[in-house]
């Protein structure tokens, strides 16, 4: 097995596990592989959550079955390794979708579930953990336990956001949300200041599904926080609209350099900001959930020594002062950032111990991996998170420092006594690091 | 509503084709010999969109077995419209060099049990007067390989004798499939570093699928495998004995 294989999305850092294991069969034994080992989706994350080097890697996509679905209450019970894609597949045409859903629809259900993701729709329907009624959970110490929000529940807290920890999540029951079909009436705005996003996203809030914005961090200091906004809602009752795009484009191998970053980024969001468009249109779904997904292997652009990414969220009363503190922090350094992008944070309480969103805005970062001046960026946006009262998402982080990490995790010490004893991963052994002496 | 048998059901390569046709509506027998896996299987096939899913356990090396196990498909289905046979193992090359039981064996899960099972199924779809026999053999039946000389000469077996109820059973409307795909991304193949010219359990069995609703004869999969075996089969023997692969 290529080590590519068992990597992060991110390409950085790259940690090699001692040993593999392919998991088929839910109703199974752990595989009896040395401790620690660690469960592995389908490395969507950015980093290190998905990585454990020197140990034993469990490779979930292979608990790939359907285990039930009930088409008149939308709930489906799947293996952990189903694709949010494959889920999709089968749901929308029978007029379900995912109740939450990340800007990637290949993710696997278990590892969903383990970063407990966001999606567009935070404030109305918070994290996709809100909507998992129950999943299975295989411990080298329990066997095969059920969880639900009364059976075991605090593991089933734990576990939700649990980053892998706390065992193998074998199976999934979801509740599934009802969709007329699968397109969305989709409204883009221009916004030419920051304090106009926020005007956008407090009045979207009432009447808009589904809202995220991508900001121009390149802009001359005068346009900082310039950007694009839309916002959409399911369309009802339409019996036809665009097709998806069928997936064309695809990197076919890692160019010696990176190709996003550099000088060609000022221009091109100079020119995408600038760029005319419909200001009412329908989409499908996937090019409006999943505009990435669209283009395969776009991680291979940022070159061989990859990129990394830098998700925070800041409560509501700092946020518009603090993200402007981040945007200057980034055009200081003189780095750019491709994605740059903010959704709103909504009141729906997440489910998980260790879940990331909370009541605010998050901004999430793309930068290519220049070694020490990027790494020191990073470090500098996290003490801006952590002054504001923030924090940063470990499903996109390979390098946050382990005080930080349990700043912005108060429940850490709770979750830990979760923790399957034969389970670890490379970022938990990094964020505790400095406690170990 | 096309009824659909299966042996070796919870192959990599047999599942995704019992998945594609669940999802037109097909009637699917499984066998296997693993109950808990077919079982889950099977409700994965259900979820899916299969008419109807019915399970039998078999180990294939039990050929006493074999004649129970197919009246019970043919009983449950109500005939028989597709036969897939896709049960296999990957010996080590190397260790069966050096045990002759365990040759023998691994040539008898592969070469003799499909084939007494190739020689049931032609009876009864014979006698039922259409439907297909597909069966799974591999490009390694093509020319004897010292990396894998058992398995390589047990589907030699299976596409010859393939070949011989294909010309047995034209005259009576029964279609006999040789599948031959090259290397694929499988547990059997879990051990091996995965380069260009693997394909995707998902894309042969699409492959398998296509290939028994155009009643082919033989395929390759993916279809590159044709010419390169033509070129294979083709060198003369003083040039293959002295190639390594
Ligand atoms: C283009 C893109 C857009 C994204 N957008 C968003 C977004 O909008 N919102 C958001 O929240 N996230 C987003 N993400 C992040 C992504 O949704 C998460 O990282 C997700 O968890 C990846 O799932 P995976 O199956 O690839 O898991 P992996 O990355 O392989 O693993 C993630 C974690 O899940 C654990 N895990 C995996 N399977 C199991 C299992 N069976 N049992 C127990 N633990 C398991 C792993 O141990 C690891 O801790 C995005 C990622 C990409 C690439
Ligand atoms: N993978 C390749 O590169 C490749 C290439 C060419 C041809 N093929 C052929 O494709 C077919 C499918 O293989 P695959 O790649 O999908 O591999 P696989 O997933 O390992 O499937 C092989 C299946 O055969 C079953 N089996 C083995 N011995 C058996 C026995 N005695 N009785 C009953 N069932 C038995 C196994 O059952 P259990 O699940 O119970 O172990 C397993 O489900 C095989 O005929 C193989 O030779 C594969």
């Amino acid at each position: 097995m290529s080590d590519s294989a068992t990597g992060a999305w991110n390409r950085w850092p790259r940690l090699r596990p001692a040993r593999v294991a392919a998991v088929h069969d839910r109703d199974a034994a752990l595989p009896a592989l040395p401790a620690p080992m660690l469960a592995y989706g389908n490395g969507r994350s950015y980093g290190d959550v998905c990585q454990l080097e020197g140990g034993s890697l469990l490779l979930a996509r292979g608990l790939d079955r359907f285990i039930a679905f009930d088409r008149a209450t939308g709930v489906l019970r799947c293996e952990a390794g189903v694709l949010l894609d494959e889920v999709l597949r089968l749901a929308v045409p029978a007029g379900w979708f995912l109740p939450v859903t990340p800007g990637t629809r290949y993710a696997t259900v278990g590892g969903a579930l383990a970063n407990d993701v966001h999606g567009k729709n935070h404030p109305r329907a918070g994290t996709l953990g809100r909507h998992v009624r129950a999943f299975g959970l295989c411990r080298s110490d329990g066997g095969h336990l059920t969880c639900t929000p009364q059976q075991h529940a605090e593991l089933f807290a734990a576990t939700i956001g649990g980053l892998g920890l706390t065992g193998l999540v074998t199976w999934i029951e979801l509740q599934l949300a009802a969709v007329a079909s699968p397109w969305l009436a989709v409204e883009t705005l221009r916004f030419g200041e920051l304090a106009e996003f926020f005007a956008l996203a407090e009045a979207s809030l009432a009447s808009h599904e589904h809202a995220v914005a991508w900001i121009d961090c390149l802009a001359p200091r005068g346009r900082r926080g310039r950007g694009v906004f839309s916002r959409a809602n399911a369309t009802c009752g339409l019996a036809d609209g665009p097709a998806p795009p069928r997936r064309r484009l695809s990197v076919p191998f890692t160019p010696p350099f990176p190709l996003l970053g550099g000088p060609g980024l000022r221009t091109f969001n100079r020119l995408y900001w600038h760029l005319p468009r419909r200001r009412h249109r329908i989409v499908h779904y996937r090019p409006f959930f999943y505009p990435l997904d669209g283009i395969g292997h776009w991680n291979r652009l940022y070159g061989p020594r990859g990129f990394l990414q830098h998700q925070c969220v800041l409560p509501p009363s700092v946020a518009p002062a603090a993200i402007a503190a981040l945007l200057d922090a980034i055009a200081d350094s003189g780095t750019g950032s491709f994605l740059a992008v903010l959704k709103t944070f909504g009141a729906p309480a997440s489910p998980g111990l260790l879940s990331f969103p909370r009541p605010g805005t998050t901004l999430a970062l793309d930068f290519p991996f220049r070694g020490q001046a990027t790494l020191a960026l990073l470090a500098r946006l996290d003490d801006l998170v952590a002054e504001a009262g923030g924090a940063v998402y470990p499903a996109k982080d390979a390098r946050m420092r382990g005080d930080h990490f349990r700043r912005f995790f108060p429940a850490w010490e709770a979750f830990s006594r979760h923790i399957d004893p034969a389970f670890s991963s490379s970022f938990w052994r990094r964020v505790m690091a400095d406690l170990a002496d | 509503m096309q009824k659909i048998l299966i042996i070796g059901a919870n192959s990599a390569i047999a599942t995704a084709c019992a998945r594609q046709w669940a999802a037109r509506g097909a009637a699917l027998y499984l066998i296997g010999r693993d109950p808990g896996r077919l079982a889950a299987l099977a409700d994965d096939l259900r979820v899916r969109g299969a008419g109807a899913v019915d399970t039998g356990t078999l180990d294939v090396d039990e050929l006493a077995g074999h004649e129970a196990a197919l009246a019970a498909a043919r009983q449950a289905l109500g005939g028989i419209d597709v036969a897939l046979l896709a049960h296999g193992t990957l010996p080590d090359a190397a260790a069966c060099d050096r045990d002759a039981a365990l040759a023998m064996a691994h040539f008898a899960t592969n070469g003799g049990s499909t084939i007494a099972l190739m020689h049931r199924l032609a009876g009864l779809l014979e006698a039922q007067g259409d439907g297909t026999l597909a069966v799974i053999s591999s490009v390694a039946g093509d020319r004897g390989r010292a990396s894998n000389a058992i398995y390589g000469a047990a589907k030699a077996a299976v596409s010859a004798y393939a070949s011989a109820l294909r010309q047995r059973l034209g005259r009576s409307g029964v279609d006999v499939l040789t599948v031959k795909p090259g290397f694929v991304d499988t547990p059997m193949t879990a051990a091996f570093a995965k380069g260009a010219l693997w394909a995707r359990p998902e894309a042969v069995a699409a492959g398998i699928v296509r290939a028994v609703e155009r009643r082919r004869a033989v395929v390759y999969l993916p279809w590159f495998w044709r010419p390169v075996m033509m070129v294979i089969k083709a060198l003369p023997e003083f040039v293959f004995r002295r190639l390594k692969f």
